[in-house]
């Protein structure tokens, strides 16, 4: 399944934009072995997030993953329209199912390239 | 992704990559998910029906003139007096009276009992009834491997079974079965499931499992039967209130636990392996109820339920968002002091404390 080719990824199944306001959602991958979604908790306009700290929760019928903050930063939006309709994430993760845009502010995490990625998630 | 690590693969296995399946590891078998969301899968089988594959589980038979004999010295119901072609669901127990497995047993000639197994019991069943039937004229014989599980559950079951088998069902009744032709082959056919809806398992020799497959989707098709996977199967037991061997049964808790009680027959003639640790343990402190989450994050099994003043209460033991009630649903064992429908609870989500009501199982049940 290959990705998108202008986002990075995180080994945690995220994906996020370059740029000093970044968008962040989760992968197709992650969305298809969730099932479908059906309640996403979001933080705040204004919370501040640290990389690879816990700052969501995604929940599928099955299961309950944490939503990781790739990057540190100060959240700016949420999608609302994905917490009305948590099934966004698996009709159009890379799209209208994004999640969150981060005001970046300190250092990354670790980000993964898109053949890194790719790469990962193979097989 | 997943399903690469199972090593046994369904007879079935070609028609579900035909299908687009996405594959789970379950107790060793590479079993299909979904085909395309498990919420549209459920949804089809309370409202038209679903096409399961359930190869999985296991078909153990046991034979000869004592097979009866066998089958109500090793399990707690009484399967000696059942008539030829109804089942009845019963429990192996431990000596000590924990649940070892759940089952359902065919009677399918006077001298022949098909006993089915959860997947992941398999083996310690068969080895288990072959232990129990040391020295009665019986004999025991897994046929797993060369038996296929195919289920057609929904209320256009009864319509499109008829319509593959060209039986009339109506003298049919739930917990019954009885040989039939699909495409030309013989199987076993019961009105059994595990659902909450009108449904039928098609028992048949694994190398013949494709054609029939086959032909009940074709048959289906126009009637709104769908493929369905495992992830489905689970949201849908958990409406009808069913327990699922490894998190409401398992061999720390006994039938009485689970307010299953009525499947031990201590009526039944003889002793039975696990009667006298039961007889001693029908008293029970938990009661296995529903739970009714009020807020939008699901109760998992595990988490802790308590009384709003931070008294732990009891445990979950299953939970899922309800597809068809739109709302949180759990099994939970709680104290007895606090089972009653009505009571108010909070359980602890993943740190936060999400209420939820105790109410009466099932949690769906199908108008008839």
């Amino acid at each position: 399944m290959s990705v998108p080719r202008e986002l990075s990824y995180t080994k945690d199944h995220e994906w996020i934009t370059e740029g000093e306001v970044a968008t962040v959602g989760i992968t197709a991958y992650a969305a298809e072995a969730l099932g479908d979604v059906v309640f996403v908790q979001l933080p705040e306009v204004g919370a501040v997030v640290s990389a690879g700290e816990t700052c969501g929760e995604i929940e599928s019928t099955k299961s309950v993953s944490d939503l990781l903050a790739p990057v540190a930063g100060t959240v700016t939006e949420v999608n609302q329209a994905v917490a009305e309709d948590p099934a966004l994430l698996n009709s159009d993760p890379f799209g209208a199912g994004w999640l969150i845009k981060i005001n970046r502010a300190g250092s990354d995490g670790e980000l993964l390239t898109p053949d890194a990625y790719d790469e990962l998630t193979a097989g | 992704m997943t399903g690469l690590g199972a090593s046994r693969r369904s007879p079935l296995h070609v028609q579900h990559v035909a299908l687009g399946a996405q594959f789970t590891d379950f107790a060793g078998w590479s079993m299909p998910l979904r085909y395309s969301s498990e919420l549209a899968e459920h949804k089809v089988v309370r409202e038209a029906a679903g096409l399961f594959d359930l190869s999985h589980m296991g078909e153990i038979e046991v034979t000869g003139p004592e097979a009866g004999r066998v089958l109500d010295y090793a399990l707690v119901g009484a399967i000696g007096s059942l008539a030829v072609g109804r089942a009845r669901y019963t429990m192996l127990c431990h000596t000590n009276g924990g649940v070892l497995d759940d089952l359902v047993v065919y009677r399918q000639a006077e001298r022949k009992f098909l006993v089915v197994a959860n997947a992941s019991n398999a083996v310690l069943v068969r080895a288990l009834l072959g232990e129990r039937a040391h020295g009665l004229a019986a004999e025991v014989t897994d046929r797993s491997a060369e038996t296929a599980l195919i289920a057609v559950q929904g209320p256009a079951s009864a319509e499109i079974v008829t319509a593959v088998t060209g039986q009339d069902l109506t003298d049919l009744k739930y917990y019954a079965g009885r040989p039939a032709v699909i495409a030309g082959h013989d199987v076993f056919l019961a009105r059994t499931g595990y659902t909450g809806e009108d449904g039928f398992e098609v028992y048949v020799a694994a190398e013949l499992a494709g054609a029939v497959w086959q032909r009940i989707a074709e048959t289906g098709e126009p009637l709104g039967l769908k493929p369905a996977g495992l992830a489905c199967r689970d949201t849908l037991r958990l409406e009808a209130g069913m327990p699922l061997y490894g998190n409401e049964l398992h061999v720390g808790v006994t039938p009485f636990d689970a307010g299953l009680g009525r499947v031990v027959r201590f009526d039944k003639l003889g002793d039975f392996v696990g009667r006298s640790a039961l007889e001693a343990r029908t008293h029970t402190t938990r009661a296995l109820v529903g739970l009714a989450g009020k807020s939008r994050r699901s109760p998992r099994a595990g988490q802790l339920v308590k009384l709003a003043d931070g008294t732990v209460v009891g445990e979950v033991t299953s939970g899922a968002p309800s597809p068809t009630l739109g709302h949180p649903i759990a099994l939970a064992y709680l104290d007895h002091a606090h089972a009653d429908a009505g009571t108010q609870v909070v359980v602890d989500v993943r740190g936060h404390a999400e209420p939820a009501e105790v109410v009466a199982v099932p949690f769906y049940k199908r108008s008839r």
